[in-house]
């Protein structure tokens, strides 16, 4: 055979082999159920990774565990997860990434991430569930019909802590909060909620996130002789405080701390010193403090056995995010199918939908669904959490 | 410009007109472009501060406390006051200027490294003050809803639009170093950047160029500021703290310091290594960062430019 006639047979046999490939590709694609895609964004790395890596965790724990039940009306889940690494230029580039892909995105995890993707999402017309606390996340609701958010606000903690401020009589507090988006943010609804409760705040100390004493605001705190502390931070900060208020001798006046304090580690690293810190904590971190008959105890029980097998760890209010956003998401996957418009639509209406943060009842004018009632009040004792009278 | 500036100016403008056309039919990466809009915001930011260390031979850590100040005075004005981002443009990179001008006089009067320092603290400052200043700058939390941008009555809404716009800003301002290069003022910075004293003894005002290069590159950051304020839409502190003003220092590095090539070059770069190809290291990014820069300053000192060229591509004119 001449070459020419060899090179072309062999092209003709090359090309048949190809479309054969092609054909049966095709037709493999055919029998599995195209995935149904959910887009994540989550602080994995970076200044907020202790929000992230739970939050990653947890999301693709469900992920396996729903495709090994079969997928969504056999849809297997596709997770497409980005790491912002606590930037918000990276975040709000992987929000553009994600809009041209998928018809759902949950996260991203922190606040100030949150607010520079919000913008992206309402533009894309894709719903954005975030798994931040700030308010401003889903106000004004005119700007924020697509976006929703499954942590609790500050108002709600504050509203939790001062309920129980009265029922024990108090009314002069002193504050104390960490100059970054937590503590400002928990600063604004302390100071806005107190008067309406008949609260007086009469200390407003700030301190930064990098300090590594902080005696000299609660000293400050206890010249003006408030009948209790709050204090306001995630990090070291919050450990440094219990320490300098036993060391202060200030035990005599309660100590409040946030719901950042809700970590089982924080017992820890400060020790004795944390017996008697009281604060509001959602549920899904006291699973088995719950009475029996309580809505939630199931979910969070099944969701706490879960985690803490696979991951030898406890679990957290932020796995407890993801948690709550990805069954969301599921759901609206569920029901309606990949379709962004019909998906935020059926977020829109969800009422009583039982998570790890409480029971979710969305409307047009709420799209948290969650309230100071999803809280609960805790007290350190012997090394644990317990429900504070 | 000289004639081989020119061929490269046009090339260069070729490829980033065509750049969008090519990336975006293929999906994995169509966001390309997204990427593009903030390489060439930072590429403002880094002209000025090639023009500043590669030409003037001072360092400045606080470009990033500039975009910031363009950046805020933008965002307060045109998102609490409702005023135009057009006459907000300006207002931010006039109290740049200022600031600069304030900052610099005693610090350039001096020889060595003390603009480094006074700027090390100044970048310091402001930052604390975006932080704590909640009433006005929304404070950690940042702001967010701020307007867009309308270019001749043209909104400038999608992706495409703003690469376009942002990236002929960056040949404006390209244009415009180049010029200053070629002029007066060009060859005594290049005075100053070989030997002070000896620039002196010529007649030469180092003080006052190098406070004017200062000045400028102020600018240059403001304004990039502005618009990366008005494309994002939201600010938040943490996009203008101390470690930006070194990743534009090390832009600039990568990309060598002594051409303007050099610095849109090593800015396109380095976006795409720390937002796209990077994102694996996460955590370690920062040793990463230090690698390259290890590598760059013991095999390139010149920066990638020196790559295509054998002698820097800005003769003397």
């Amino acid at each position: 055979m001449s070459r020419l006639g060899e090179c072309v047979s062999r092209s003709i046999l090359a090309g048949f082999y190809v479309g054969l490939m092609l054909f049966l590709a095709a037709s493999g694609r055919g029998l599995a159920a195209e995935p149904y895609k959910i887009g994540a964004v989550f602080s994995i790395t970076g200044g907020a990774s202790f929000l992230g890596e739970p939050e990653k965790k947890t999301a693709e724990m469900i992920r396996d565990e729903i495709n090994k039940q079969g997928g969504i009306n056999g849809h297997p889940i596709e997770l497409i997860m980005l790491d912002d690494e606590t930037d918000p230029t990276k975040a709000n580039l992987a929000v553009k990434k994600l809009v041209k892909e998928v018809p759902v995105i949950i996260g991203p995890s922190t606040s100030g991430t949150s607010l520079a993707v919000v913008g992206v999402a309402e533009e894309a017309n894709v719903p954005l569930i975030s798994c931040a606390a700030s308010h401003k996340i889903v106000t004004p609701i005119e700007s924020r019909k697509w976006i929703f958010k499954v942590a609790g606000s500050d108002s709600h903690v504050v509203g939790k802590m001062f309920e129980h401020m009265k029922k024990q009589g108090i009314q002069k507090i002193g504050i104390m909060t960490v100059s970054d988006g937590f503590g400002a943010s928990g600063r604004e609804e302390l100071l806005r909620l107190a008067p309406e409760n008949g609260i007086t705040v009469v200390a407003d100390e700030r301190y930064g996130p990098q300090d590594t004493d902080l005696s000299a605001q609660l000293t400050k705190i206890r010249t003006s002789q408030p009948q209790a502390i709050v204090n306001w931070s995630t990090g070291p900060t919050q450990i440094l405080a219990v320490k300098n208020w036993r060391d202060l001798g200030m035990d005599s006046i309660p100590l409040y701390q946030s719901h950042g304090f809700g970590n089982r580690k924080n017992i820890q690293l400060a020790g004795k010193g944390a017996e008697g810190v009281r604060l509001p904590l959602a549920r899904v971190n006291i699973g088995p403090l719950l009475a029996d008959d309580h809505p939630q105890k199931k979910v969070i029980m099944e969701y706490t056995k879960a985690y803490e097998a696979q991951f030898k760890e406890p679990v957290s209010s932020f796995g407890g995010h993801a948690w709550d956003s990805m069954h969301l998401a599921m759901a609206a996957l569920k029901a309606v199918g990949p379709d962004a418009a019909k998906i935020r639509d059926f977020l829109e209406n969800t009422k009583g939908f039982v998570g790890q943060h409480g029971t979710f009842n969305f409307s047009a004018q709420d799209h948290n669904g969650l309230s100071k009632e999803d809280l609960e009040m805790v007290v350190v004792k012997d090394g644990d959490w317990a429900l504070a009278k | 410009m000289t004639r081989k500036d020119w061929r490269i100016f046009l090339l260069t403008a070729l490829l980033i007109a065509a750049f969008p056309w090519m990336v975006q039919p293929v999906k994995a990466v169509s966001h390309y472009v997204d990427v593009m809009v903030f390489a060439g915001i930072f590429a403002l930011v880094c002209l000025g501060v090639t023009m500043l260390m590669g030409y003037a031979g001072q360092v400045s850590m606080a470009q990033a406390a500039f975009f910031g100040i363009g950046a805020y005075t933008s965002a307060i004005l045109t998102g609490r006051f409702a005023l135009d981002p057009w006459l907000a443009m300006p207002a931010g990179a006039s109290l740049a200027a200022l600031v600069a001008w304030v900052v610099g006089i005693p610090a350039l009067r001096l020889k060595g490294h003390y603009l480094a320092m006074a700027t090390l603290g100044f970048g310091v400052i402001v930052h604390i003050i975006l932080n704590e200043e909640v009433e006005w700058t929304g404070g950690p939390s940042g702001m967010a809803d701020l307007p867009g941008l309308h270019v001749l009555g043209w909104k400038l809404s999608t992706e495409l639009a703003w690469y376009y716009f942002v990236w002929g800003t960056v040949f404006l301002a390209l244009l415009f170093c180049f010029h200053v290069l070629h002029s007066r003022v060009g060859r005594a910075l290049r005075a100053i950047h070989e030997e002070e004293s000896a620039a002196e003894a010529m007649g030469v005002p180092t003080a006052r160029y190098k406070v004017q290069v200062f000045v400028l590159s102020a600018v240059l950051a403001a304004v990039a500021g502005s618009l990366y304020t008005h494309f994002v839409t939201c600010l938040n502190p943490s996009s203008f703290n101390l470690m930006w003003s070194i990743r534009f220092i090390l832009m600039v590095m990568v990309g060598g310091m002594q051409s303007l090539w050099g610095a849109l070059l090593g800015t396109v770069l380095m976006t795409f290594v720390g937002n796209e190809w990077l994102h694996v290291f996460a955590e370690f990014e920062i040793l990463v960062y230090g690698a390259i820069l290890l590598v760059v300053a013991l095999f390139l000192p010149k920066g990638l430019v020196s790559l295509f060229t054998r002698k820097p591509i800005v003769h003397n004119a």
